[in-house]
This record gives C-alpha cells, structure tokens and sequence, in this order.
C-alpha cells in the first residue's frame, strides 16, 4: 500500500509540474504535427495505400513523439540536484521509476489522443474498430514507456542522452512496435482479426518481461 | 600462462579451418539445388552459434560484475560483446552474399534477417553507451543492464523464425528438428564451430588484457593527476 501511495506521489508531482510548464506535451503535440505533415510528402496518398500503411504511419508517430517526452523524463531533474535529493528520499528506486513511468504513460497517451483524431482528419482514414485500437494503443504505449524511463534513467548523466536515448530505445522496442503496428493495420482497415491475435500476446508478454526485467534492475542503474 | 593459453587456441583453431577448409571445397559435394554456394552455410552457422553464445556469456560476464562488482567481470564481458559482434557482423555479411546468389538479392527485410539486424544495432548501442560513460563503474553497471536487457531482446530473435513467416530457410540442422544435412556433409560444419568458438575465446583473451592494461593505465594516470 506504502508502494503504491509513494509511486503515485512521484507520478502526481511529474504530472503536475507537467500541467504547469506543458513543455514536454507541447513540444511532443508539435513534432507529432510536423510528422504527420512530413508524411503528406512522403508517400502516395491514394486512400487504399494509407489505408493500409496507417497503423505503421501512426505507431512512428506515437514512438518519435513519445521520446521527447521520455528524454525530459528524468532530465528534468538535473536542475538543482532534484535526482540526487529524489535518491537520498525514502522512496525505493522501483517505486520513483514506476511513479515516472505512470507519469510518462498518461503523457504519450494524451499526445496519441491528440494525434490519432488529427491522423484521421487529414488521411481521411477511419478506424473501423475504435475502441480495440485504443486498446492496442494503451498496450503499445506502456511498452514504449517501460523500455523509454528505464534508458532514460540510463542515460541521465550522459552528455549526448538527447541523442543516446532514441538510437537506444527503437531497437529494443522492434517487437512491441512489430505487434502494435500490425494490430493497428488490421483494427484500422477491418481485416479479420482471429489471424493477428497472437501479436496480443506479443505484446502482453512484452509488457510483462520488460516491466519485471525494470523493476528488478532499475535500483542498479540509479543507486549503484 | 595465459599468452601459452592464446597460442595454443589459435594454433588449434588454425588447423582445423586448414583442415575443414580442405574437406568443405574439395571433398564435400555440391548441394544438389543451391550448387557450390551452399559452402557458405559452413561459416554462416557457426559465425551465429559463436555470436549468441557470445551475447549470452557476455551478459552473464554482466551480471558477475553486478553480484562481485569486480571490474575484471566488466573487461571479460566487453571483450565477449566486442567479439561476437565481429562474429555477428561475419553471419550478416555472409548471410547476404548467400541471399545475392540464391535469392537474387543482397538483403529482404524477412523476419529472420531484420532481427538479427536489430540485434547488430542493440549492440551497437551497447558500446556507444560504453563509450559515452567516463566513469569505469558506472559503465560497468550500466552496460551490464543493457546486455540483460539485450539478450532477453536476442530471445525474441531466435524464436522468431518459429514466430513469424519468414523466408529464411527453415531449420536444417537435426537438433533443431530440421531434416538434417547428407551424412558426411553436416561434421565440417561442427568442426567448424569448434574452431571458431576457439578462435573467439583467443581473441576474447587478447582483449581481456587489453582491457585490464587500459584499466591499469588508468588508474596510474588518476594517480599521477592527483599530485
């Protein structure tokens, strides 16, 4: 009860110093905008190909915007030694590094509910199955965000992190973006889904292995 | 010692290639489909055998260093990642010249072949991080996270062939429920094994002191900046 209370003190505070700086989200919303722009250019824009290539056009958006948010993470509390007063605080490194990722998830997701409606509009492609792409959605997510806050962790203190934490995260996350992009190909286009239910499971078990594998390490990488 | 120890791998590994070179190009027959560059699969295999292996050893080097925290464990297993990332670089340029003759193509982005990729660039990243990090502890704990993070990562790998349809050829090999090579045809390509694993541990040896010798140089040279 005492885990959980103080994890969420740490993803009330991350949340709430978010709220009233929104440095992060703005600067997430923007660059999602930009790509979506870039897209435009990119590709033939003959609804049939967008139509299948959007699950794979929306999860490069999710995962670019969602490390800005990611690389602030943990930066932000460089300023006045906060992470070494964070440190010497009662609080275990699990439950800062779940309180963040609790504070990271919230933030990418509402960058994505921000994206997806703007996706929609501007590609004219509705999702024929909502409510499970939103699922697919959260589960994708919290992947991106366990493997984002554990290397964010990693990479704190290092001079070049802006740049080490996405050359360091996309590899790893391959096979959650692998299953979220071709779940959300299929929710989109209303393909039958009996055939792709095993990338659920993909990516359950990818949430699961990385979130216990952080948990357990994470007190290494920010204490020693 | 340990110099006799790296002579003696070397030499050893040095006469079985010689040997199994000899077997693989003049008395083993072509492949009755895919001809005399099915040879290729004599130095792919064991080059990705050798490279896992590696990866694996490595992180358990890793996690030596995080239980003792004795940064011999941290040379060991940077020496083992830097190693079979070589190994792992042979298996990807073999790969690919095997797939221009038999395929038409040097590189497809199948299941099989994009994940050993990604396996290439998780370690690249890892000596990136490597380099990154000045402090010797630091980077000791923190490239021993990534390598678990790593080769539970390389799991997702090697069960991918199973996993996703792939063009990569299925398994051939007995132990891995393929329908086996010609008798006489599948004994260089252990042999081969042998040697290259051989060949890595000499390597990895040099390395290991190499990388004790740079800690050593180090460590004078904060001594010396202390006065």
């Amino acid at each position: 009860m005492k885990f959980l209370r103080r994890t969420l003190a740490i993803a009330a505070k991350d949340l709430r110093s978010e709220i009233r700086g929104k440095e992060a989200v703005n600067a997430s919303v923007s660059f999602a905008l930009v790509i979506l722009l870039l897209f435009s250019f990119a590709f033939d824009l003959e609804p049939a190909v967008i139509r299948e290539i959007a699950g794979g056009l929306l999860w490069l958006i999710f995962a670019f915007a969602g490390t800005l948010i990611l690389n602030r993470s943990f930066a932000r509390e460089l300023v006045n030694d906060c992470l070494d007063a964070l440190l010497a605080s009662p609080l275990s490194g699990a439950q800062l590094f779940l309180g963040k990722c609790i504070a990271n998830y919230v933030l990418i997701v509402i960058v994505e509910c921000i994206s997806l409606p703007v996706f929609v509009i501007f590609y004219n492609v509705v999702p024929q199955r909502l409510a499970l792409l939103f699922v697919v959605m959260l589960l994708g997510t919290w992947g991106i965000t366990v493997i984002g806050t554990m290397f964010s962790a990693m990479t704190v203190n290092l001079r070049l992190r802006e740049l080490m934490l996405p050359t360091l995260i996309y590899p790893m996350l391959i096979p959650a973006l692998i299953g979220a992009i071709e779940l959300s190909r299929v929710l989109i286009t209303g393909a039958p889904l009996a055939e792709s239910l095993f990338w659920f499971r993909v990516l359950v078990a990818f949430n699961v292995v990385f979130t216990i594998l952080a948990l357990a390490l994470v007190e290494i990488v920010l204490v020693g | 010692m340990r110099l006799k120890i790296i002579v003696t791998l070397s030499v050893l590994a040095g006469a079985i290639l010689a040997w199994n070179l000899y077997r693989i190009f003049l008395q083993v027959p072509d492949e009755a489909s895919q001809g005399a560059i099915f040879r290729i699969i004599y130095f792919h295999v064991p080059a990705a055998i050798t490279s896992f292996t590696g990866f694996y050893i490595g992180m358990f080097a890793g996690v030596g260093y995080l239980l003792r925290r004795d940064l011999r464990f941290d040379s060991i297993a940077a020496s083992i990642n830097e190693v079979s990332l070589a190994f792992a670089t042979i298996t990807i340029c073999t790969g690919s010249i095997w797939g221009r003759i038999i395929w038409g193509i040097w590189w497809t982005w199948d299941a099989r072949l994009t994940s050993y990729f990604v396996c290439l660039l998780i370690y690249f990243g890892y000596f990136m991080l490597r380099r990154a990090i000045d402090d010797p502890t630091t980077r000791a704990r923190l490239s021993a996270v990534l390598s678990i993070f790593a080769c539970v990562d390389i799991v997702l790998v090697w069960k991918s062939i199973e996993w996703f349809r792939t063009q990569h050829p299925g398994p051939v090999l007995e132990i891995r429920g393929g329908g086996g090579m010609a008798p006489g045809m599948e004994s260089p390509l252990w042999w081969n094994f042998l040697a290259f694993l051989m060949l890595a541990a000499a390597l990895i040896l040099i390395r290991t002191r190499q990388e004790g010798m740079r800690r050593e140089i180090d460590a004078l040279r904060r001594y010396a900046n202390a006065f």
